[in-house]
This record gives structure tokens, sequence and C-alpha cells, in this order.
């Protein structure tokens, strides 16, 4: 059993309860015992202290969609380095995607990676399994035995699910389950092998561009879909304008449909396959660091992403946490591995659109917190709260620390990020998951 | 221009130029996207001297003897390879040519141990091709050793638009001003993409002509953010033609029909191919430059190629001379 | 920088001028002499010598260019790479006195890397050198036949030659460089 925490004076702000002031919170065995004024605690034997006068206090973040690589591809990230790479990034609980190698198609292979998660995870691990069998796209997996096995959707994620009809089928079958159909956005005839957005950057770089429209297509498919169905759609990673835009007026139809956004979609556009500005380069450079899917797109499309996240077509932020090996990435850019690893970056990146003001603290609070819990629903408890009663999942933050990343000193064993050498405001302090320190920067 | 009086063989005094700049401060030739107008003139001056070495009877100086280059070409290639190797050769190096098109030297091998390999064996140049866009770029990140860029994917291919840009020079004087029209898959054209920003740089006018299947989305976005003014998109080959001074034809692959980006070679030769009739439009003494292999009766008639005007072979001469230069220039420069 | 001034135009002229008299006199005559300047300013002093030696023999004698980038021991070693100019000859040299002329003489290499460009370019039945200044400090066993001027020097100093046709007047100078000379013509 954990001890009992107490932390102290931080200013607590949950979106979820609409609570924003200093005040004290108080955890014992793992859960919320008590929010109040300073001071003013119930006494507890055996407690620990710790001082947030600084810091901000708010529910652990919640990870709508991460790669967790185990099993199959543990040369890449294992859930033991994964999840601890999660709660160095304030994360409490991570969704993990099925793209592994068996992928999770099966109730053994959910039960091997909750068992995993459970003896060697750092924070809570909670599955999502595939649509179809092997990720093939052609046959529907056995979604009832999944969801009992405690899956909290469905996902071919890394692949689209290619035919409308089989995804129609998974729709209808899931809509019976309660459980969302999360796809992944790509006309794969249309992106044709592209490597990044097709733009002015790729036609400069000369390199096979992927354009919007095979995003925008399959989230108008989808949409018309789960219209069709009344399943509930969950659209991963955004990253067009035309995406949200329908989404959009999807939701004003009332359609079932959510969506989330990534970090680096929000702050880096294309130009960034050109280099960092940081880099004192005397070439053109080819940043595999930055090739990812979907690709970084444009500033229009960054606007409308915060825009949509401002009024709520877009639920939630999520970071599609894709650690690779160093090979993967030190090759020629059209061979590279598409993505970034996300998880250690992701709140300082989200804190410069707030101290830009382009976003306010406690909306982006809530993307990460309330919004992403109601999509994963109740089966696991009240998440993304910090209700008395509920998990004492509880990030502590620095809004105004400064700090270099340096992805030598990442938990992941991706150390592939864009981000190397960039200079943020806001750093997790410390990561309390189930009313254990399971991240702690510096506690008193 | 130099002035030689055949009967007094006397050098006139304006011949004489003034002494070496310090400009070069190259390592690697990769594109021409950051040369200025005075590197390109500073290569059209040394590539002179070099043509000068080509009419010799022993066309050999020992400029780069006891130098390694290596010419390292993931995708076949006749003429440029010959080319770097004979340049290389006339410069007195030492010259190892690695085909790892046939998989025989680096079979599974990733391009950066491929490299650190050449690197080991003593390489002071590696001249190298590759069919992804991007890996000199990445090459020059691994290895110590000089990096000539004989093509990369779609990207760059600086020491053809060079040999371009100087064969334009040889005949019309001058580059400011004129109209060249390159015509072809723009999509897939490193010649394109390093002609564009030679000729800009040099100051005259382009006119990029091709079905819109093959010419890139964000082209017009690229020219614009890449303040490449003076270069307009044409459709119509005849509108790209008026007037030319220069025409380059582009080789079109056949596998583009085969990719589902032309509805047939026929409505391509229809459309697009340099013909007689056509040539007219351009001006008078227009050039017709191909960067080779030529396609006879596809994107160029076999008139038009072996007519008047052609000077394709002019630029495989050319070619010789400029890549001398280029190897000249960058030599030495591992021990800077 | 202070420069002393070592020759002023009229001096040149005056050693020019000898200099043409005893290229005729060692020679026998003008017949089959071939003027070969060293670039840069080699070749106006050889135009100036093919000028007088005709207003003596009444003969008109062929002048070329050579430039010896391509020839140089030390390219590897160079900050900065000389920029390569055409060398030009209008006659085959073959059986033909080659008079190479350049400016100033000082360790003889580019001598060298001369008599290595012209063999390349044929077969001369002589090669002799005439030199407008010879400042001593030879590294290599290399004579000059002909000199306008001894002057000694020592390395730390620079002769700078001007002639009229590139640097618009004609004067011999020195002056102290405080780094060791790394004057061109050497």
């Amino acid at each position: 059993m954990p001890p009992a925490l107490l932390i102290s004076g931080g200013h607590i702000i949950d979106p979820g309860q609409g609570i924003d002031k200093v005040a004290d919170l108080l955890i014992t065995k793992g859960k919320i015992t008590w929010i109040g004024n300073k001071g003013t605690a119930p006494s507890q034997p055996d407690l620990t202290i710790i001082d947030a006068s600084s810091f901000i206090v708010c529910p652990g973040f919640i990870d709508l969609h991460c790669h967790l690589r185990e099993p199959g591809f543990e040369d890449k990230e294992t859930i033991a380095t994964g999840t601890k790479a999660a709660a160095t990034g304030g994360f409490t609980t991570v969704c993990c995607m099925p793209n592994t190698n068996p992928p999770l198609d099966n109730q053994t292979h959910i039960d091997y990676v909750k068992q995993v998660a459970e003896t060697q995870g750092t924070v809570q691990v909670l599955p999502i399994g595939c649509i179809t069998k092997g990720r093939q796209g052609k046959e529907l997996t056995e979604m009832g035995e999944l969801a009992r096995a405690g899956v909290i959707g469905f996902s071919d994620d890394g692949d689209p699910v290619t035919s409308p009809r089989i995804m129609s089928l998974a729709m209808d079958y899931s809509q019976a389950l309660g459980l969302p159909i999360i796809e992944h956005c790509e006309d794969t005839e249309l992106s044709d092998g592209g490597c990044m957005n097709d733009g002015w950057v790729s036609a400069r770089l000369g390199l096979k561009g992927t354009p919007k429209a095979a995003e925008d297509i399959i989230v108008a498919r989808d949409i018309a879909l789960a219209h069709l169905t009344r399943a509930k759609l969950h659209v991963a990673h955004v990253s067009t304008e035309g995406s949200v835009e329908l989404i959009r007026r999807a939701k004003e139809k009332g359609i079932a449909v959510t969506a989330e956004v990534t970090p680096h979609h929000l702050t880096l556009t294309e130009e960034r396959v050109m280099g960092s500005q940081l880099e004192k380069n005397d070439h053109l450079t080819y940043d595999t660091k930055a090739k990812v899917n979907p690709p970084l797109r444009t500033k229009e499309d960054i606007n409308a992403l915060i825009q949509g996240l401002k009024d709520g077509t877009i639920d939630a932020i999520a970071t599609d946490h894709a650690p690779h090996t160093t090979v993967d990435k030190m090759c020629e850019f059209g061979l590279a591995a598409f993505g970034i690893s996300g998880l250690e970056t992701a709140f300082a990146c989200l804190m410069s659109l707030v101290h830009s003001n382009q976003l306010d603290l406690k909306t982006l609070i809530s993307k990460l917190t309330s919004e992403p819990a109601g999509i994963i629903g109740t089966r696991y408890g009240e998440l993304g709260t910090l209700k008395t009663g509920c998990r004492a999942d509880v990030t502590l933050f620095d809004p105004n620390k400064e700090w270099t990343v340096d992805s030598r000193d990442f938990a992941s064993k991706g150390k592939n990020t864009p981000f190397d050498g960039y200079r943020f405001k806001g750093r997790v302090i410390t990561t309390i998951v189930a009313g254990k320190v399971a991240y702690g920067d510096k506690l008193s | 221009m130099k002035t030689i009086e055949p009967s007094s063989g006397v050098v006139s005094p304006e011949a004489i130029p003034p002494p070496s700049t310090d400009m070069w401060q190259r390592r690697h030739i990769l594109d021409l996207d950051d040369f200025t107008r005075d590197e390109i003139e500073l290569v059209f001056e040394t590539a002179d001297a070099m043509t000068e070495v080509l009419t010799r009877e022993v066309k050999k100086v020992p400029t780069l003897r006891g130098k390694t280059v290596v010419t390292l070409f993931y995708e076949p290639s006749t003429r440029t390879r010959a080319s770097f190797e004979l340049a290389a050769k006339n410069l007195s190096a030492d010259t190892v040519s690695l085909d790892a098109s046939k998989s025989s030297v680096t079979k599974g091998e990733s391009l950066i141990d491929s490299l650190r390999t050449i690197q080991a064996l003593g390489a002071d140049i590696i001249v190298m091709r590759h069919s992804q866009s991007g890996a000199p770029y990445l090459a020059i990140q691994h290895v110590n050793c000089s990096m000539i860029n004989a093509g990369d994917g779609w990207h760059a291919h600086p020491s053809q638009a060079l040999l371009d840009l100087y064969t334009i020079r040889h005949h019309l004087g001058q580059l400011a001003n004129l109209k060249v029209a390159i015509i072809g898959d723009i999509m897939h054209s490193r010649v394109a993409r390093s002609n564009l920003w030679g000729m800009t740089t040099m100051g005259a006018r382009v006119v990029l002509c091709a079905p819109s299947t093959l010419l890139p989305r964000g082209l017009n976005n690229f020219l614009a953010s890449c303040h490449l003014s003076n270069v307009s998109i044409e459709n119509k080959i005849e509108s790209a033609l008026e007037n030319a001074d220069v025409v380059m034809p582009l080789r079109l692959q056949l596998e583009r029909q085969q990719s589902g980006l032309l509805p047939s070679l026929r409505e391509y030769i229809q459309l697009y191919q340099l013909t007689t009739e056509r040539l007219s439009l351009a001006k008078q003494n227009v050039l017709v430059m191909h960067p080779g292999p030529v396609n006879e009766g596809i994107e160029i008639s076999p008139e038009v190629a072996h007519g008047t005007q052609s000077v394709i072979e002019k630029q495989v001469a050319n070619g010789v001379a400029i890549r001398m230069a280029l190897l000249y220039l960058i030599a030495g420069g591992k021990n800077k | 920088m202070p420069e002393s001034i070592l020759m002023s135009p009229q001096d040149m002229r005056r050693a020019l001028v000898r200099v043409a008299h005893e290229v005729v006199e060692r020679n026998k005559g003008a017949k089959d002499i071939v003027l070969v300047g060293m670039q840069t300013r080699g070749v106006p002093l050889a135009r100036r010598l093919a000028d007088t030696i005709q207003g003596l023999e009444e003969i008109t004698i062929p002048v070329g260019s050579l430039d010896i980038s391509l020839y140089r021991d030390d390219l590897s070693s160079l900050s900065l790479k000389p920029t390569v100019h055409r060398t030009d000859i209008p006659v085959d040299i073959a059986d033909k006195q080659v008079v190479l002329v350049d400016d100033v003489f000082y360790t003889g290499r580019s001598i060298r890397a001369a008599m290595d460009a012209l063999i390349d370019l044929g077969r001369p039945q002589s090669i002799q050198l005439a030199v407008l200044v010879d400042r001593g400090h030879r590294e290599l066993p290399i004579r000059a036949d002909y000199v306008g001027k001894n002057i000694p020097t020592s390395k730390n100093e620079e002769i700078k030659v001007y002639v009229k046709e590139v640097d618009g007047e004609d004067k011999v100078a020195i002056l102290a460089s405080s780094k060791g000379a790394t004057d061109e013509n050497n």
C-alpha cells in the first residue's frame, strides 16, 4: 500500500470538476481522499508532504494513443521503458496501440500486455485491440472477446481499414459493445508511398508527398459510415484543416465522432523536414526526425487544429508516441521509419502554445485529462479527475520552468525527436500513479 | 573575350584575368541551390582552362596525382559515370568505380556503412549517384571525404546543370534574360530542379512545361517560397517554345506511363514531342539541349536531335571539362 | 603597408630592353623563339619583350600564356584554391626555343611546374628563363638565363611587381610582410 501523500500549497486545476484554486490535496490508500484549504487536511499517520507551492496540480495526463512496441519490437521500446517515459512526461494512463508483433488481435495477446504492464509498467496501460485479424483489413477480430479482455477501443493504427465494407461492419459490430473505432485516416492509394506532406517543401526536396486529401477522404468516408452505423468513431492524429472542418460539421449533425491531435502537429510544419533553426547547417538537411505519419503540414493546418481544440471539434491531445531505433532513422529520408518519440516532450511542447497565448492552460489540461477520460469511458473507473474516491493519478508541473530537450536523457528507448536542443518553458515535476510517486524531479 | 590574331600570335591585354579570389569555400558539390553567380563564373573559368587541356594530344595534367576518386553509383549510368571517371583520370587521380546498382558491392549494406568502408579504403573524393533524394546530405554527415552529387533521386544533379549553363554560355554568350524552356517530366527530374536554381541565379527566364500530372503540386508555392522569380509554368508546349533561346526536352521514362501518370506515350508524343515544326516557334538560333540519354521519337524527334540546332554532343564534351573543374575546385578540401 | 620602390617605370623599361637584347644575342637571332609568359604578370612582360625584339630584328615572335595551377605540388595544403586561367600557346612548341617569362623568381617551384607543363605540351628544343626580378632563396636547382634585376631579400619580405596592363602602373616594390612571404609568383 502506498504511503499517504499530502500535496501542499499547489495551484489545483481540475477542469472536469471546475476546480481552479490554491489548495492542499490528500492521497491515502492510492485514492484521492480530500481537497481543501492549506493546512486543514485531516491528520494522517506516516504522511509524506510534497511541497507544491510553485506548481500546478492537475489530474494525471491520459494518452489515448501511444506505441509501446512490446511484444515484438523490444529494441525500439518495451512496456517498462515506454511507461517510464510516460511518467516522465506527466502521463498516468496510456492507451497502447496493437500494431505489435504479434498484433493484439486476440485475448491472449491482450492478457500478455496487461500482465507485463502490471508487473513492469510504471503507469496504467489500457490496451487497444485490432479491428481486423492480423491488421490485414480482411476479417473482423473477435471484438466481443477483446472487449471482455479489457480493450478501450479498436484500431488497426499504422494502417487504415482500406475496405469501406469492412469498416462499416466493424462499426456495426463495435457499436453494440459501446467501444470506439479509432481510425488512422489515410487513403493509401492516394498517399502512395509519400514520405512527407505534398507541398512546396516536397517539391523542393524532390520527395514524394502525401496530399492532405488522402486524410480528408477517409475522414469523410468514416464519418458517413459512423452516421450510417451509429458507431463511435474516434479520428486518430488529425492533421489537416479539411479533417477539422469535416469533424466539426459531423458533430453539428450529432454524429458520434471524437478526435485527437498530436503535440507535433500543433507546433511543427513541413518546413521542419529541412532542419531546425537551431542547427547551424552549411547544407540542406533531410531530417528524418521530422518524418511522421500523418506528416507535418502547414501553418494553415496548425491554425485550424488549434481552433479545433478551442471550439471542441478536437476533443483530446494524444502523443502518438512512436519510438524507433537509431538505425531505423539514420538512413535515407525515403527509407526512414515514420514516427516521433513524443511522451517526454509533449507537455513542454504544448506549453509553448499556452505561453504564446494560442491556447489557455485550463483547455490544455482538459484535453489531456477529462476529455480523453470521456472517450475511454468508465470501465476502468473515473479517470482524468481529482474527484475524491478516485484513483490518485496526479501530475505536478511548473509552467515556467525552462529546460533544453536532450534525447540522450530520455527514459524512452526512442531518441527520435525533432525537438532535440529546443528550449521549452514548462516541465512536469512529479507524476503520481495510483498514489505512488512514479516520477519525481523534486520532492521535499 | 579573348582575341587572338592568328598571324601575330599575340594575346591581347584584355585577356589577362585578375588574380584568384578567395571565394571558393566548398568541400562538396551537392546542388546549385546556394551557388552564387560568382561561384558559377569561377566554375566556368576553371572549365575553360580544362577545355584547353582536352585539346592536347596527351589530355593529362598532374593536378590530382595521388588522390583517389571513387565513383559510387546506386543507379545505372553510362555517360555520367564515364564522364566523371575520365575527368578524374585526366587530372591524374586514381579512380575506383563501384557499381552498387548491381548490388555486387553493397548487398544489404547500409549506405552509411558503405561510405565508411570507402573512406577507410582511402577515398579523397566520392562521386555518388543514389536513387533516394537527400542521400548525399546524409552521406556528408558521416564521412570526411569530399562529395560530388552525381544525382540524388528527383532532387539534384549539379554537374549536369553546370555543364548545361556552360554550354549555353558558350553558344549564346551570356545567360541573362534568355528564355529557357524545360519540357517534360519536371516532377521526377533532378536535372530540371538543378537547372532551375542555376538558370535563375544567372538571370535567365525559365519556363517549365509539362502535363499537370508531371508537375509537382507544390511547384508554384515552391517558386514563391524560394523567391525564384522569372519562372513560369505552362501546360502547352507551343507557349513554352515561343521565342525561346534554349529548349531542353527531358527524357520521359517509360515507367511514367505504366504508373498511370500519362494516358499513353502516343498522347505525350502528340502533345509534347519536340519536332522541327514546333521548334520553328523558337528563336532562329535556338539551342536544343538534352541531358541524355535521348529517347528519339518520344520527347524529341530524330531530326531535331541530330539537327543543326542540337548541341547535345557538345554538352557531353563540356561535361568532362566541367567535371574536371569541379574535381579541381574541391580537391584538397579534406586537409583544410 | 609601407613599401619602398626598387624599380621605377624607367628602370623596368631599361631592364626589359636589355633582356630583349640578351635573348636575341644568346639565340643568335630571333628565329624559332617562342615567348611564354607565366600567368599572370609574366604575360604582359612577355608581350613587351616581343615588341622590343620585333623592333630589333623585324620579326614577329609568337607570345603565349601559361597557367601552372594544374601543375602545382602544394594543392592539398593550400587553404585557397588558385583560379585556373587558360594556357594559350598559339604555335606548336616542338623544336622551338621557348623563353619562359616571369615577373619574380623566388623558390623556383613555379618554374619547375612550368617546365612540366611545357613538356606536356610538346618537345621544345630548349627552355630558357627570363625574369624581371630575381629575389634569391632558391629551393630547387633552377637558374634564370636572363635577369632584369637582382634584388637580395630576406624571407619575411615581399616583392611586388606592378605592371600597367594589370595594375595600372609600372613599378617594383618591396615590403616587410608580417607572415612569411606568400606571393603567388615564387
